[in-house]
């Protein structure tokens, strides 16, 4: 079994990318199960065609205690019998959101839903490695193995980059590894090629490059994957690559971040800011 | 230099050998030989309101244990919630002995214990709900309570909920005021700051808004006696003997008006400075009342005391505080008549908190003992520049002292008494020293005013003289 965290800054498309990447895995014959780790509970939607689904924090809240919960009332299944958690949260603004996460892993892991028989857990987690909460995925004997999505936007590398410090520190203590950057195209000028540089100074791989379509919009107003919605157009084999990209992936490494300067200077190069 | 200054520094020196350098060097400097005259410098003198070292124990509390425990906790009409998980609640419960009149469960509330008992899923979503909840069942079952106290424990400022918020729309709904109190046991390095942050919380939500019938020219206020086995009723009874009329008991046996009326007395009077100099000195500035500080342990500082508030006021009170020293002094002789000659020339060392590092001393030297060895837990500068000139030159001084020093100045010091708090005395007791628990006057008390001397000179007797510590198998120590 390997296990998977999709980092990556807000509104990028993880939960889009990662429902996509999963379902072409599936597809594949490999067994997985999403973990969507985000108060919000939006990772699980495409695979299971809903709104969204219980969470395992909202069902512990109305029944007392995470202890009162079944695994099978929060544990689902979906397209190709993909398995999908949430560990939802509070609402915005108040309480502990990571306190959350953590406590909806434990549970998961206490109550036996991390089968021998699967190949591949992914986490989906909320925007930036915020708090320990969030870390939660990556720590010891967990996901050992990290993508960051991105583009080629400023704010979005601030954030990738950001999140590479984060694995940093895990890397040293807990032994995770980023096994590349996504970039998911938002066509910007020189994308691929900043895209591909900036990985290379993470010292990893530009693991694929997905290049923008709107066929995903109208795939998730369906509440599919593109996968699943359209598996002839073009754009779920970019999904497909992705994934066998992913399977086959043996270029993990402790990435190392860029400083403030070299990071300005590298957007300075590729002209996305001004000097 | 003197050589009781310097045999004292040799002593700390010989005992701070067993640290590795960096913690020798930060801990000297909380250590000193005292000299009242203050010509020996900064070498005489201790660092104090600093973090404490990590990986020697230190004995202090924390923000909450200084707010819910010390400030607050004492105000008996009040209902004070442990905000958070249960065990901060749980084992600060009716810990300090702070004696009240009423009926507890109906009108006073002190020695009960409410808390909003955190679970996983209180982190997760936030108390905000649970705290109302909370708020409306405390105005049900006990509809007489006149406020409720938020009292923070640290998760409630991790997960930042808006304890403020509730406390307004609380003190709307049940028309009566909830006071929220940011005293999460992280902030500050001691419990000293709960004090302050328990301070400005009545400060900001209580003082002034009180109404008082008729005003005397008498009126104080009794300030920073928290009536530990009745100290603050023995105290009051002096300040009444003396003509004055006290308006308000700050926070020992206190209502919830007297807080809001404080504002109108014409003094205030101080006993633990520590603890509540910040809402004197707000007092003064916002309502122009001037304050004393003041110590009613012991007949030498009683008297000292009693004319000193006495000065104050005028001839009609400064008579009658004659009248009350001429009335008790028989029998403070009396007392010391029988006690001296079994006390004369034994020596102390006592490591307490807030003021009884310092005002103790008197009351013992009343009995012909010595304070060779003193500290606070948490002072601050200001109250061990009060401690040097009541200290005799070459007297060890030690600031937020760690259980190793204590024991190892023990040894050497060899006193025949040692005074300081529960985590400490079980460890004397097995030493084979005569130790008195002196947070709490070991069960025993009051220790303040003419009621309270009698008492202490019997409890210091009882425990030097007492026979069964020969009968202790002592490690040899000494």
């Amino acid at each position: 079994m390997r296990q998977i965290a999709i980092y990556g800054k807000g509104g990028i498309g993880k939960s889009t990318t990662t429902q996509n990447t999963v379902a072409a895995l599936a597809e594949a014959g490999y067994k997985c199960m999403i973990v969507g780790c985000d108060p919000k509970a939006d990772a699980t939607r495409l695979i299971l065609h809903k709104k969204a689904q219980a969470t395992v924090m909202d069902l512990a809240r109305e029944k007392g205690s995470v202890e009162d919960l079944e695994l099978g009332e929060v544990l689902l299944e979906g397209f190709k019998g993909i398995r999908c958690v949430e560990s939802g949260g509070p609402e915005p603004g108040v309480g502990c959101a990571g306190r959350g996460v953590i406590t909806a892993i434990n549970f998961l892991e206490e109550n036996g839903a991390y089968d021998a028989d699967l190949n591949f857990v992914f986490y989906d987690v909320l925007g930036d490695v915020v708090c320990g909460g969030f870390a939660m995925p990556i720590r010891e004997g967990k996901a050992k193995e990290i993508y960051i999505v991105t583009s080629g936007e400023m704010m979005a590398i601030y954030a990738a980059n950001n999140i590479a410090r984060g694995i940093l520190k895990y890397a040293q203590s807990g032994g995770v590894r980023l096994g590349g950057l996504i970039c998911n195209s938002r066509k910007v000028d020189r994308e691929y090629e900043l895209i591909s540089e900036f990985a290379k100074r993470l010292n990893t791989q530009m693991i694929h490059f997905i290049p923008r379509d709107n066929q995903v919009q109208r795939a998730e107003l369906r509440r599919m994957t593109v996968i699943e919605y359209s598996p002839e157009h073009p754009l779920a084999d970019e999904y497909r690559a992705l994934a066998k990209k992913i399977a086959e992936n043996t270029n993990l490494v402790i990435p190392t971040p860029l400083n403030m300067d070299e990071l300005e200077q590298l957007l300075m190069e590729f002209g996305i800011l001004d000097s | 230099m003197s050589t009781a200054i310097k045999e004292t520094q040799k002593l700390i020196e010989e005992v701070l050998e067993a640290y590795p350098e960096k913690t020798r060097k930060e801990r000297a400097r909380h250590l000193a030989a005292n000299d009242p005259t203050g010509e020996c410098g900064s070498l005489c003198q201790v660092k104090s309101n600093v973090k404490s070292r990590p990986g020697v124990m230190t004995i202090r509390g924390c923000a909450y244990a200084g707010s819910k425990g010390v400030v607050w906790g004492p105000v008996k009409d009040v209902v004070h919630i442990s905000h958070g998980p249960v065990g901060c609640g749980q084992y600060s419960w009716w810990s300090r002995r702070n004696y009240y009149n009423g009926i507890t469960g109906i009108d006073s509330f002190v020695t009960m214990h409410i808390t909003s008992d955190f679970q996983e899923k209180d982190i997760v979503f936030g108390g905000d709900k649970k705290l109302e909840q909370l708020c409306r069942e405390i105005k049900e079952l006990f509809p007489l309570t006149k406020g409720i106290s938020i009292q923070c424990e640290c998760p409630v400022g991790l997960i930042g909920d808006d304890i403020e918020s509730v406390a307004r729309k609380m003190t709307k709904e049940l028309g009566i005021p909830v006071i929220p109190v940011r005293c999460e046991g992280f902030r500050g390095v001691s419990q000293s700051l709960g004090h302050h942050i328990a301070n400005d919380s009545i400060r900001d939500h209580v003082i002034g808004k009180g109404e008082m019938e008729k005003s005397t020219p008498y009126d104080v206020n009794l300030i920073g006696d928290y009536n530990i086995g009745g100290d603050a009723w023995a105290s009051r009874k002096i300040l009444e003997e003396m003509g004055l009329r006290v308006i308000t008991q700050w926070t020992g046996d206190a209502t919830l008006n007297e807080l809001k009326i404080a504002s109108k007395a014409k003094l205030n009077l101080i006993h633990c400075y520590r603890s509540m100099n910040y809402i004197c000195r707000h007092m003064e500035e916002v309502y122009g009342i001037p304050w004393v500080e003041y110590n009613f342990f012991g007949p030498t500082k009683i008297y000292e005391s009693i004319r000193k508030i006495a000065s104050y006021f005028d001839d009609y009170i400064k008579e009658k505080a004659e009248k009350v020293i001429e009335k008790y002094k028989p029998m403070m002789d009396r007392v010391i008549e029988e006690y001296r000659p079994r006390l004369e020339g034994k020596t102390v060392m006592l490591y307490v908190g807030g003021l009884r590092p310092r005002h103790v001393i008197g009351a013992y030297e009343d009995l012909g003992m010595e304070v060779i060895a003193t500290g606070y837990e948490f002072g601050h500068n200001d109250d061990y520049k009060r401690t040097y000139p009541e200290l005799k030159e070459g007297a060890l001084i030690y600031d937020d002292a760690t259980p190793y020093e204590l024991e190892e100045f023990t040894k050497r010091m060899k006193p025949d008494l040692v005074g300081s708090g529960i985590k400490e005395k079980y460890a004397y007791h097995k030493m084979g020293v005569p130790f008195r628990q002196m947070h709490s006057w070991d069960y025993s008390g009051p220790y303040h005013g003419f009621d309270g001397f009698p008492v202490f000179a019997r409890d210091m007797d009882m425990t030097v003289n007492n026979p069964t510590w020969n009968l202790i198998r002592r490690r040899k120590i000494w």
